[in-house]
Order: structure tokens, then sequence, then C-alpha cells
């Protein structure tokens, strides 16, 4: 069970973080749900649903979205189908229900580098930029790479526009499990990136494989090497939901399945 | 620490631990048909309405239901009889457990889903688990209910 | 049939509207608010024996009102399961143990103000163990230097072949004829050998209690159990009470599918408030459901089956192992059933033998869930005929279509293993079994898709099937009683002891009981499973609710019925002959005479004295009626992932008389997926240490709505002679099917075979990856 000593909902970012930059047992309370399955005790929890953080906003060249917006909120964003088609709904749609989307948020999924996540895949594929408050912008793709996690408040995920394309794939053998793989696949300025997520660890992009179909004709025989190249550059890792072996065969599929996807 | 919200229409202040979650809290005050199922988020039996959204309750911090209007089938008697009587037609309400959970979400749905379909509201329903009817027999009824062929 | 008014008849379930409107009806709901909670300390370890245990500081954590540990509580040797007295599992349990037998084994009981209050003294406890080498492969238990149990602190009613030294809980040996002989005449033979995994029964309420002492002193606990008078039993003899000083109440309850057909957290409530004089209760968490409650035994079946070149199956020999975890409820009445609710089915098998042991292993103990033994047995069996389908090159529906048992027919091996069965032929008064292939094949369009269909370069479809059987409750052993009751204004109170654990028996019941009177089914209200107030019904298990239960209610109705007529003719002063009652009225046979059964009650009630019209039957019975199925899978592989979709499932039933419609299908649709879900999706896993890692459901993963798509049921037309209005049972045989029906429709599919539970899309996908490669 845990438990709370104090519990602030500071009223916008800057109260938070200030708050937050004093008290060394301070903890951000993103959506709350999986902070609840643990056994803590948390001196202080600082709860974000009151600090407006919470929004999609379409601009000319970007779209914001604050952290504390909930993986229900992307899924069924106008802005977001507009602009990137069926991508991120499809990455947040077999997460357990719609009951859990409408509290677990983007922001806590992000900063979390949770590795079994679908929707950390799918806008890495989008290359996304995320913003802290005090440390600043940052790529989605260098934050994964960093060590650790930051004691800073994710404030906000950047989307660039102008995708001609994004699409989605994922395994998971009940429709509502964790996926035992997932991939992500873009296409910007006729450029791919492909991203491959819960490998079990977090997505990453398949470099060698991107170098590969930027450079060739897209057809099924091509889309089928880049699912293979990137299954062999990447590191994939056994847990309860597969092995690394299978992990390795999914990634092959995936990754063509995306790519054929997106030519579509 | 006190908490405002209003519950069913009617505005209740609670005092509450921060770190308790708004199933208990429904619960210890006597909302006794939001039900517990399991540890970890996933059975949706314990969905309540928040603005209208359905949110579990066991994963929902009380502290903030502060401002909210929470919504169980206690306050939507006459709806659940409504949505329950297509259930009960069709023998659907088995052991009941996850019923009001069931209804809860299907009454969001109905307002939500504008133009449904089988596969539209077998998805909204994706986080309702049920062990004794298998489902397909509740999707008889609530596609009468929604109506859809 | 056609003229029943209630029996065959949609009738809304007695508690729906309560129900779907949320009412406060469950455990829980009822539940004193000043009740004590209890908490239950757990072992960390397998197997180990607790050296001392020091709750001192615990107990000094304010809000704690009483700690118990197995030094506070009498060691009196019981079992949990819930069966008739003497029961056939071991008496192998104390309240509390200084001996721990698996990870999240009982090792103190807290209870406090608050359940944030239990578990602060919790952690205070402080507690010393041996560890010993647990045993946690059910294939090295019999040789394994440890012993779970011990001889002298065991007790056996009758001999199940208990044997502790080698962790051996039970044997159930039977056979016919002579199977290698008959082997050695077969021209094709199969061997194979099967795994089934721990499947639990993840109903959605978990378990929970609550016990008071009333105001005569008596115990009253009030329990999410399937099991009222059993539990009774225990309680009374756990705590060396007199029967008549415990009263075991069942609200509705969420479920339990076998699950509360063995005593869990009554034991605990009833230590608390023994103790303490005070209300108290508990509730389980979804992981304590998972780990300290019971499971499925998983088992390996080993399956040599062997027919001659036209397909006349001449030997089956059936040799199992099953894992009963660390007690042995349930253990040999399970294991039984693996081979006696299968191997019949063959009946024209001139050798078949069954020998099954099961072994004690320091895992979440196996109990009764949903198909009890014929579920793993039916895979097991079924999966064999299919290959054996295969390698005769033959269709696996005219296989079983040249062997199985029809109407009319017996098998020797009813008479070894039906308790009070002599050597009389037992005959299958109703089978359907033709019916439910032909048209189960019609339904899934069998003739157009076996063995498989390509849809894409990725995909490809197959058709598989499999048929079971079950029981109608168990018999020789089972026992139902039903009271009725006629009160003022023609109103009638039927009180039962069958045991409603959500199926609607209340309903069918109280159907039951206005066809045999002849009455409206609103004239009768329902009360069930209060050990003070109703009478004695063994439970809600080894689907005998409808066959038993619906037998004695039927004779009470009809007593009944005898007792209006008696009555109606003496205040028409006419013979009992000159009358007849038509369920409204009783009338004179001349028709000039009549009283309604308004009035006549009326009179009887207020009568000086009162003349109660009481009517109370039991039933018990050696007839052996069984259920029969058939179950179709069409299944879509996709070769490159190896992931299978589901498309249809149909499953036809021989249930006898189909009491309630609506309630028959979706006990069988619910039965059917929980069967899926054993097939497809819930795999249960343990690490190096014996610790369940699937305890919760993000891990145990149940079907979902996503996952099942379209099922068909239909019902043969039927009828049990012995059956009340010809019923038989609904509730286990559908679950039995599913597993093997699959399996062979992923071979049909793609050539591959699976053969250990369930089947994952790695497992499909690594398979075919090795045959792509030979």
């Amino acid at each position: 069970m845990i438990t709370f000593g104090d519990y602030v909902r500071p009223k916008s970012i800057e109260e938070a973080y200030e708050i937050f930059k004093l008290k060394k047992n301070a903890t951000l309370i993103g959506g709350g749900c999986y902070i609840r399955m643990g056994n803590r005790r948390i001196g202080l929890a600082i709860d974000l649903c009151d600090a407006g953080l919470n929004y999609i906003n379409e601009d000319e060249d970007i779209i914001e979205i604050g952290a504390m917006t909930t993986l229900r909120q992307l899924e069924t964003s106008e802005i977001l189908y507009e602009n990137f088609g069926p991508i991120i709904a499809d990455s947040v749609k077999h997460i357990i229900g719609v009951q859990l989307r409408n509290i677990a948020t983007i922001g806590a999924t992000v900063f979390s580098k949770y590795g079994f996540s679908d929707p950390i895949t799918a806008l890495l594929a989008l290359d996304a930029d995320v913003v802290f408050h005090n440390s600043g912008r940052i790529s989605l793709e260098e934050y994964l790479k960093e060590e650790g996690k930051r004691r800073d408040i994710l404030e906000k995920i950047i989307l660039h526009k102008k995708f001609d394309k994004g699409a989605f794939q994922s395994m998971r053998n009940s429709q509502v499990d964790y996926a035992i793989l997932n991939a992500a696949v873009s296409k910007k300025d006729g450029k791919y990136r492909i991203a491959v997520g819960a490998r079990p660890r977090t997505a990453t992009l398949a470099y060698k494989a991107m170098d590969y179909i930027n450079d060739t004709e897209i057809n099924e025989e091509t889309a089928m090497r880049a699912g293979e190249i990137a299954s062999e550059e990447l590191v994939f890792g056994s847990n309860t939901r597969g092995s690394a072996e299978y992990r390795k065969e999914l990634c092959k599929v995936l990754v063509k399945r995306a790519i054929m996807e997106v030519e579509a | 620490m006190i908490i405002k919200t209003n519950i069913n229409g009617v505005n209740k202040t609670f005092d509450i631990e921060p770190h308790e979650y708004l199933l208990n809290v429904l619960r210890k005050n006597g909302y006794l048909s939001v039900k517990r199922g399991c540890d970890t988020g996933a059975c949706g039996v314990c969905t309540v309405l928040v603005d209208g959204e359905p949110t579990l309750s066991c994963s929902f911090l009380a502290a903030r239901a502060d401002g909210k209007n929470i919504l169980t089938i206690e306050g939507l008697q006459e709806q659940a009889k409504e949505v329950g009587s297509y259930l009960i037609a069709e023998g659907v309400d088995q052991c009941g457990y996850c019923s009001p959970g069931l209804i809860l979400t299907v009454i969001a749905m109905k307002t939500q889903l504008k133009n449904p379909t089988e596969e539209s509201i077998r998805h909204y329903l994706s986080g309702n688990l049920c062990r004794c009817t298998g489902y397909v027999g509740q999707l008889r009824a609530i596609k009468k209910y929604m109506g859809v062929e | 049939m056609k003229n029943n008014h209630s029996v065959g008849k949609f009738i809304p379930k007695v508690d729906g509207e309560q129900l779907v409107t949320g009412k406060p009806v469950y455990t829980d709901d009822i539940a004193p608010k000043e009740a004590l909670v209890i908490k239950i300390l757990r072992s960390p370890y397998a197997f180990a024996r607790i050296k001392s245990i020091n709750k001192d500081k615990a107990e000094k954590v304010p809000g704690v009102e009483c700690i118990l540990t197995h030094e506070d509580l009498p060691k009196i040797l019981f079992t949990r399961a819930g069966q008739s007295y003497p029961e056939p599992s071991t008496y192998d349990k104390y309240v509390l143990d200084e001996y721990v037998r698996y990870i999240g084994d009982e090792v103190a009981i807290v209870a406090a103000e608050s359940e944030e209050i239990a578990l602060k003294a919790m952690k205070l406890i402080k507690v010393e163990y041996e560890v010993y080498e647990p045993v946690l492969d059910m294939e090295q238990a019999e040789n394994h230097p440890s012993k779970i149990h011990f001889r002298d602190r065991c007790h056996s009613n009758i001999n199940i072949g208990f044997d502790p030294e080698k962790n051996i809980a039970a044997i159930y040996n039977f056979g016919i004829g002579d199977v290698e002989e008959a082997l050695n005449k077969c021209d094709v033979v199969v061997k194979e050998t099967y795994y089934t995994q721990a499947q639990a029964h993840a109903m959605m309420e978990t378990y929970r209690a609550f016990s008071y002492i009333d105001q005569y002193g008596k115990l009253v606990i009030v329990s999410s159990t399937q099991i009222p008078f059993h539990v009774r039993r225990m309680i009374a003899r756990a705590f060396d009470l007199p029967i008549n000083k415990v009263r075991i109440i069942k609200p509705r309850i969420g479920g339990g599918f076998g699950g509360k057909q063995t005593a869990q957290v009554e034991f605990f409530t009833a230590a608390v408030t023994l103790k303490t004089g005070k209300p108290s209760k508990i509730v389980y968490t979804r992981k304590e459901t998972f780990e300290s409650t019971t499971s499925r035994q998983a088992m390996r079946i080993d399956v040599t089956i062997g027919a001659d070149k036209e397909g006349k199956i001449k030997a089956i020999d059936m040799k199992a192992l099953e894992d009963t975890g660390a007690y042995g409820e349930h253990a040999y009445t399970v294991l039984g059933a693996v081979g006696y609710k299968t191997l019949p089915l063959y009946n024209k098998a001139e050798a078949a033998r069954f020998s099954g042991k099961a072994v004690y292993t320091n895992h979440t103990p196996g109990g009764a869930l949903r198909g009890y033994g014929v579920t793993q047995g039916t895979f097991a069996l079924e999966s064999a005929v299919n290959e054996l389908a295969h390698k005769l090159n033959m269709d696996p529906t005219e296989l079983r279509a040249k062997n199985m048992i029809r109407k009319g027919e017996t098998s020797p091996i009813f008479n070894l293993t039906t308790v009070g069965a002599g050597k009389e032929p037992i005959i299958m008064n109703s089978c359907e079994l033709e019916y439910c292939i032909k048209r189960g094949k019609e339904l899934i369009d069998w003739d157009n898709k076996y063995p498989r269909q390509y849809i894409s370069p990725s995909k490809v479809r197959g058709v598989g099937m499999a048929i079971a059987m079950q029981g109608s409750g168990i018999p020789g052993v089972d026992t139902a009683t039903a009271t009725i009751k006629l009160e003022d204004n023609g109103c009638f109170t039927l009180l039962l002891g069958a045991t409603d654990l959500g199926t609607g028996s209340d309903t069918i019941l109280r159907q039951i009981a206005a066809e045999a009177l002849g009455v409206d089914n609103d004239t009768i209200s329902v009360y069930s499973s209060d050990t003070d107030l109703t009478p004695f019904d063994v439970g809600a298990y080894a689907s005998g609710t409808t066959y038993f239960s619906g037998n004695a209610v039927k004779k009470a109705a009809l007593k009944m019925k005898e007792l209006i007529e008696e009555e109606g003719a003496r205040f028409l002063k006419l013979d009992k002959e000159d009358v007849v009652f038509d369920g409204k009225e009783i009338i004179s046979k001349s028709g000039d005479k009549k009283i309604s059964l308004a009035e006549l009650s009326n009179k009887l009630i207020y009568k000086n004295p009162t003349n109660q019209l009481t009517s109370t039957a039991s039933f018990g019975t050696s007839d052996v009626a069984p259920p029969f199925v058939s179950g179709f899978a069409e299944v879509e592989v996709d070769i490159e992932t190896g992931k299978i979709e589901l498309i249809n499932y149909v499953t036809v039933a021989d249930v006898g008389t189909v009491i309630n419609p609506n309630l028959a299908r979706i006990q069988a649709e619910g039965g059917v997926v929980q069967g899926i879900g054993m097939a497809l999706f819930e795999e249960v896993r343990v690490d190096g240490r014996g610790r369940l890692i699937t305890n919760n459901f993000m891990e145990y993963k149940i079907p979902s709505r996503l996952d099942i798509n379209n099922i068909i049921v239909d019902f043969a037309e039927s009828y049990e002679p012995t059956g009340p209005f010809g019923a038989k049972s609904i509730g286990e045989v559908v679950t039995n099917t599913p597993c093997p029906a699959i399996a062979d429709a992923i071979y049909n599919a793609v050539g591959i075979r699976v053969r250990n539970l369930p089947i994952t899309p790695e497992k499909v996908k690594m398979l075919l990856k090795n045959k792509s490669k030979c």
C-alpha cells in the first residue's frame, strides 16, 4: 500500500518546480496508475493534475502535447489524426481499456522510459522532442539514450508537422496485454524513420535498417530486408512475455509490415 | 485532507488520506456498487464516471476528485435499469460482479460513440473483464441497447 | 416438453434487477462496518519450518486486536476440500501449521481496526525459518529428498494411495481388458505426452468472509462460498465446536468456478471472532487469490491409443501425473476423473487402462476448477484421437462416429468407478453425440473448410474438433434437499441448500418447482444457502445442481401438490381422488366445486391451530447421466508471427432438457471462453524459487472482449428420464472441448502440433520456423 507524508497540488508548473527543486523527498505524480502498485512511502507527493499541463495545441509547424495529457485524449485527438493519421491512436488503443487510458498520462510514460511502452515507439518514429521545465528541450531520441532519469519536470512533447505518413505495428497475445514487440515507421520528405520497442527495453531507432531503406526502392522484398537488418542490429532480451529469439523474428515481420503500411 | 466533490448530483465533503484512492473512499462512504476486482487496474470492475469519463476508481487518487462530478450506479438507477434490462434479457446478469462497472461504461459509451459498430463497441468495453459470460451474450445485449444491427 | 409452462422457458434471473442496479448484496457490502480487518502474513519460502515467531512488537501497535500463530490455534487435522463426508481427501491441514509449504502459505493471522494498521503490524512480526529445498517439478517429486507431508500428522478417511514418503497424495488405477495384447493387434498406434497448465479461476470477486457471534452465542460466518454445509462441518471440526454452534450463510457471490469449493478464508474470521468475540472480516487481494488459494492441477498425461486400419479403436492407455501442490484437497477425485470421464467416450475399445498418480509439490495447492480433471484428460485423449485420425488419413469426425458411445450403450468403466454401482450395465439413457457432431459440422461448415484454407501468403485457416463428456453430479455421493412452504395468499417459499454462484440456480430450481406444482414462477420466492434455514445440500460443484437439487425440488413440489389436493379435497368435503389442483384452484373432477389456492392457503394459515403445508424431499442416486458435447474450432494462423486468431467456435451440447435456454446458452458461451483461455492465453509462470510470477491480471491474461470472436451454441433435443423434466447438467462439460479442438485446428492449418498448454504465438512461430528448416 502506498502512503504519502504530504501532498500538494500546485497550480502551475513553475510552482511545481519550485517545490520539487527544494524537497529531496518529493515525487511527482503523473497518472498515478503505476505508483499505486508499490509499497513505498512518498515523503511529499506533488500532483501535477492542476498545473495546466493538459493540452494538445496546434501551431503552424509544431504540435505541443502537455505532459498531463491522457492516453485517451491522444487516442481521440482530431489534431493528431489530421496531422499524422492513426499512428498515435494505434499506439495507445491496446492499452488495457478506456478507463485506464483516461488516467495514464503521456508525460509520465515518456519520462519513465517504460520499455513496454507503445506510444514511446510511435513518438520516436515521429521524431518527437521533449521539453523539461528547467533543463530545456531535447529530442526524444537523445533522451531515451540518456542514463537514468532527470530530476526535472517533463513539461511537454513537441511534434513536428508535415509527415507524409506513419504506421504502428505490434504483436501481443491477448489484445489488451503488453506488446511482445512493437514497431513504428514514419515517412517525411521521402525519408523513413524506423523505431522498435518493447524489446523488452525501451524503443530505439534501427539506424542501419533506416540507411538501407532510405537508399532503395520500397517493395515487399526490400521492406522484408529492412526488417531483417533491424533484427540483426538491435538487441533483444527475454522476459515473461517472450524470448529474445522470438522478438528477433517478430522484429523482421513488424518492421516489414509497418513499412508496407506506410507505403500503401 | 478535505475534498469537496459532487457524487451523483449531491455535494459531498470527505476527509481523506492524500494517498487514498477513490474506490476506497466511495466504498467507505456507502457507494457499495463500486467494487474492487484486482490489484493492477486491469479488470474495470471499479469503473466510475468522473466528469462523464469512465475511470478506474482504484487508480484515481481521491484527492483528484476535488471539484469533480462523480457518477456511480447509485446515481443512475433508471439508466442502469434500462441498460440492465437488455443484459437480463440475454441472461448475462450472471454473478453480477462486473455489471455496475460495465453498465457505467456502456452509459458513457452511448454518449461518446456517434456511429457505433460492433467493433467499436467491443473496443470501448475492452477494459471491462468478465469471467462468467464469455462476452458474446453481453455484446448481443449491448448492440440492441445501442441500436446496432 | 412442448406443454411446459416454466421448464424450457426463458425466465429472467430472480436476482437480475438487484445485480444490475448495483445493490449491496455481496459479502463485503453487508459486512459490519466495525468488523476487525484481517490480514495474513505469508511465507516467503516454498518449503520451510517456522523455528520461532515473535509477535510482541506487532501486538503493541495501537489498533491491533489480536495476532494468531500456529502456537495459538488447535492442531486439529482436516481437509478444506468441499466434498461429502467422509472426504476422499487426506486431512493434511491445520488452520496454521509450523510448516509452510508454498510461497504464500499462511504464517500468522493479524486482526486490527483497519487494513493500514494490520499491514503495519504485519511488518513487525519476526519469523525465523528453517528453509528446505522445495519440490518444484512434479516430475521430480517422487524421488525428491524433501518430503512435504508427514504420515503421523495426516489422516486419510479412505485409502486413496496417500504415500507421503514418496510425496504421493493419491493413486487412481482402473482398467478393462488387456491393453498390451490389444495394442499388438493394432495397425496404427499413437503414443504422445501432453501437458496442461495450472489454470486460475480468475473469478471477478476474490475470496472474502466475515464472522460474528449472534444473539445465541453462535458463530456465524457469511462467506463467498460454493459449499456452505461442508464449510460448517470443517469449521466445527477445526475449532472443536458442535455443528449447531456454527452457521454459514452465502449471500450473492461474484463467481467461483470451483475455487470456492475449497474453504479458504472462513478459518481466519472464525479464529479471530472466536478469540475476540468481535465481528471480523477478510477480503483477499487478487494476488492472494492467485497465489494462496487453489488452481487447476497441472498435469502430464501420456496417451497410447491404437486402432486397426479401418479406424476401430482397440486400446487406450492413459497415464496421468497430477501436480496437486502443497495440500491434497481434491487430489484423488480430480485424478480419477481424468480417466473415468474421458475413456467411456470410446466404449467399444476392447481394452482401456488409466493409471494416475497425484504428487505433492511446493506449488500453490490444486483444487476444483470447472471440468475437474476432465478438462485436462480431454485435452490429452482428444488430441491423441485427432492424431490417430491423421495417421489413419481419416476425417476426425468420422473416427469419432466409428467409435464413440451412443444412446442405449454402456461402458464397463462406469461400473468400476461409480459409487454404489453393481454389476448391471449402466446404460446411457440419453446421448446425442451423433447429433452434436453432425450439427457442429454444419454450423462451422466443416465439409468446406476441413482441413485448411489459404487466406493470404501469411494467413492460413484450419478447423479442428473434439468431443467430451462430464457428469451430472457425483452418483452415489451427492445429495440435495429442498423444502417448500405454502404461505398465505397462495404464495410459496422454496428453501434450497443449493448454492447459486451467479449461474442462476435459484432461478432454474424455482422453474422446476413451478413446473411441478403447476403454478406461475412469481408465486414462489426462493431463499438459499443458509445452513440454519435451508435444508442440506452438498453445494455447487460437479455439475450437480440441476440434476440433484433439481430432482429434490421436483420431488418436494410434487409432494406439496399432493398436500394441496388433500387439503383442498377436505375443504370441499370430497375424496382426494376426486379433485385436481390446476395451479390456481383445487377443482372437483365433476367441475361443480372448487376453492382457489389463495383462499385455501389463507384458511390453512389462519386456522386454529395453523396447518402450514410444508414438504421436504431429498434426492440421491447411483444413476449415471452424463452430458455430452462437441466442439469445433476455426482458427486463422499468422505464419509470420505465430498469432492464432480464433475466428469461429461452435459447440453443440446434449444437456438433456434445457431448463432455461438463455441461461444455458450463457453457461455454454462462458465455459467455452474459459476453455479458450486455457488453450491460448492463460500462461502460468513460476520462478526458480517457486514464486508465482503470474499473480495478477497484468501478467495472467484471461481472454478479453477483443480476444473472443464468434461463438455459436446449439443444444441437442434430448431427454434424460432420470433427470428433473429430462435435464442433465451443463456447467462443466462446455469447458472441455476448446483445448483439443483448437490444437487440432492449428495442426490442420499449418501442420504443427503443440502438446503443452497454452498454445502461444511464440510456440507456434518457433515450431513453424523449425519445420521450415527441415
